[in-house]
């Protein structure tokens, strides 16, 4: 008998919350647009920022309230972009594709460490201090950049340079933002052809520590038609809105002395 | 015994150099002067290619309040202006100077009565000479002396407390007099009621040196303090000396206090009295070298020629660091130069370097024990790896000093004041966003 006493008691406060929570929810309702859940589950969930919105419910109550385009994440691309507009019941815009690039070529063996570094393993702690490589311009290859990444696009190769798996990067540019010297760079996904230094340097003082900077020989320019690569100091510039076929870059390319100029595939 | 709270006490490895005097260090063939050797502006370049300049030409003008003059410390030709190795780790840009010779500018070196010109012109002096703090932060003197606040004590910092460094000892000994005379300068410009030479203890007779100079005159204190690090640092030494704490945030001058190097003291009377430019310093370069030594140095030396004429290294070498041990930095190439704020260059051998990784805490508390300001560096150290740095501020990391003695004292040698120095820039950075 005494076994009914608690299952009474418990079975009663059970009953009383129960009825509690069921009037709460009903009185404290609140109005919750539908359609940002629906946003919610089309995007990709990564939490990148690349938006602008902090994280993606953030984008989506944004996108509802009119705050954000359709098109915004950046990350989702064209597919993300149309389900969203769909779901708005709105036209969706153009998403430029974008990807990031390693934009320097000064591996363990072609730009060499000047010192031995010892402290706290990251490229911005060992920026703060001038890095241990002659470039004082290069990739640290410490690996900012394959933390920051959400999407597990970037992997540290071999050779102590970053490397960007293109399927998977959506170009939400968190790399970007974790380099503290402005290696990773975000290009049009369409734009094939890239500078792979960022040594502002004169050319006799490029090679001295590095066998494969940019020497800002300016021949690229001079073999490029029409002004597509023009010299910005001593580092040509590719300007992708004015050219159409890639493969006239071709012979820039093959000609560059130090194969800084980097063709992509397709 | 005069002292603060906090603080280690290295070995002091002063006898390597100690008893060498101040030598002059034959003119380099090429100089580098980084437009940038102060707290503040760079300098803004006043010459070009292939302009001839003289010993103590001024190259380099001012900009802004907060920053410094810079001078040629020979006669040569000016073979370019470029990003060149610096010591605080970033290429930035120097004036490259072929030498030639000696010759001096025209005034450089000229007698002045320093009784006849006013305050102001005082000041002006010092501010055309390019003066810095000679003790290492090279912040501009001018600054220093035109404070917002009336200051009542002017301390002179004679405590040298990084291990192996000499320079300031040297002048002590060799120069009391020129010591005396700039601080008689300082003193007429602010008025203070009270001039207190500190000096550690473990220079008894640099102390004494000071003392007997300092007995013709009835102004000046001359106070031993205990050999502890960091006893030089400005608000250690200050605290020792008068009792009164600088506030969070607060400068020297927030408690009515200016601090002086003493090698700072030297530059200003030599500005002042014989319109001397700073362009040359006193450095020791000790450590693994084969002759310890003090040298006078023109500014814009490479590293290399300095450890050339200390003998070379003993052995392979394992870092080079100007500076001290403690707050020194090490250097990523021999070819950087000497900067007005270089007080050393230490050469430590490969097998003197600590060659492991730093490991995970181990809660024993050893940094908060031995922090000088009072922080917790263990919890700073954890939220800035973790990348909260308003936490980090809230903690007080802006107040650190940066001085190692947590990282030193650190049984699984963790990089404590590199997570700090990063921290303090981001924060620094941000706050001047907005």
């Amino acid at each position: 008998m005494t076994i009914l006493i608690p299952v009474l008691t418990l079975g009663g406060l059970g009953l009383a919350f129960g009825l509690f929570l069921t009037y709460a929810a009903k009185k404290f309702h609140v109005e919750v647009d539908p359609r940002v859940e629906k946003i919610l589950e089309v995007l990709p969930g990564a939490n990148c920022g690349a938006c602008g919105a902090p994280g993606c419910e953030g984008f989506a109550v944004g996108v509802v309230e009119g705050r954000y385009p359709v098109h915004g994440c950046v990350a989702g691309g064209k597919e993300v972009a149309e389900k969203i507009a769909a779901i708005m019941g709105v036209e969706a815009g153009e998403v430029e594709r974008r990807i990031a690039v390693v934009r320097c070529r000064g591996d363990r063996e072609n730009a060499p460490r000047l010192a031995e570094y010892q402290g706290v393993k990251s490229c911005k702690m060992l920026d703060l201090i001038g890095g241990d490589k002659g470039c004082v311009y290069g990739c640290l290859g410490l690996g900012d950049c394959v933390e920051a990444c959400p999407f597990e696009a970037i992997y540290m190769g071999e050779n102590g340079l970053p490397v960007v798996i293109e399927e998977r990067c959506t170009g939400c540019g968190e790399c970007v933002r974790a380099c503290p010297r402005g290696i990773m760079d975000l290009i049009p996904h369409n734009q094939l052809v890239y500078v792979a230094c960022v040594s502002p340097e004169r050319g006799q003082d490029v090679t001295k520590v590095c066998k494969t900077g940019c020497i800002g020989c300016s021949l690229c320019a001079r073999l490029a038609p029409e002004e597509k690569i023009t010299m910005d100091g001593f580092l040509p510039v590719v300007h992708h809105e004015k050219i159409e076929n890639y493969d006239d870059l071709n012979t820039a390319v093959e000609k560059c002395p130090t194969k800084v100029l980097i063709r992509r595939n397709a | 015994m005069r002292t603060f709270r906090g603080g280690v006490h290295p070995p002091e490895r002063k006898e390597l150099s100690k008893d060498a005097p101040i030598e002059r260090l034959p003119l380099p063939e090429v100089l580098y002067i980084p437009l940038s050797q102060h707290t503040g502006a760079p300098a803004k370049p006043l010459v070009k290619k292939k302009d001839k300049v003289k010993r103590g030409t001024k190259i380099g003008e001012i900009q802004g309040f907060i920053s410094a003059n810079v001078h040629s410390p020979v006669s040569g030709t000016v073979k370019g202006i470029g990003p060149w190795y610096h010591p605080l780790g970033k290429k930035q840009d120097v004036v490259i100077i072929e030498v030639e010779g000696d010759e001096p500018e025209e005034g450089v070196g000229e007698e002045r009565d320093v009784d006849k010109l006013s305050k102001e012109e005082l000041v002006e002096a010092v501010k055309e000479a390019g003066i810095v703090g000679l003790g290492g932060a090279a912040f501009p003197t001018h600054v220093k002396l035109s404070p917002p606040k009336p200051i009542d004590t002017v301390i002179l910092n004679g405590a040298e407390c990084e291990p192996y460094l000499t320079s300031d000892y040297r002048i002590m000994m060799e120069m009391p007099e020129k010591v005396i005379e700039g601080a008689r300068i300082i003193k007429r410009i602010l008025e203070p009621e009270r001039v207190i030479v500190g000096i550690e203890d473990n220079k008894p007779d640099a102390a004494e040196r000071i003392k007997e100079v300092a007995a013709r005159e009835n102004w000046i204190e001359v106070v031993l303090l205990k050999t502890k690090y960091p006893q030089g640092s400005e608000k250690q030494l200050i605290y020792a000396l008068t009792g009164r704490q600088v506030p969070s945030g607060g400068l020297p001058f927030d408690v009515g206090v200016l601090v002086q190097n003493v090698g700072t003291c030297v530059a200003i009377y030599e500005a002042v009295r014989y319109k001397k430019p700073l362009y040359e310093r006193v450095v020791t370069v000790t450590g693994g070298v084969n002759e310890p030594k003090n040298l006078m140095v023109p500014i814009g030396t490479p590293v290399k020629n300095l450890i050339d004429y200390a003998g070379g290294a003993k052995g392979e070498i394992g870092k080079v660091i100007f500076g001290g041990p403690m707050m020194g930095l090490a250097q990523l190439s021999l070819d950087v130069p000497v900067i007005k704020g270089t007080s050393g260059v230490l050469v430590q051998l490969k097998q003197e370097v600590f060659a492991g990784e730093e490991r995970g805490c181990i809660r024993c508390a050893s940094c908060v024990d031995v922090c000088p300001m009072g922080l917790v560096p263990v919890m700073m150290a954890n939220v800035i790896e973790a990348g909260k740095h308003e936490m980090a501020e809230k903690l007080g990391v802006l107040d650190c000093i940066e001085c190692g003695c947590c990282a030193y004292v650190c049984p699984t040698k963790r990089n404590l004041v590199q997570y700090f120095k990063y921290a303090k820039r981001e924060i620094i950075k941000k706050k001047k966003k907005g």
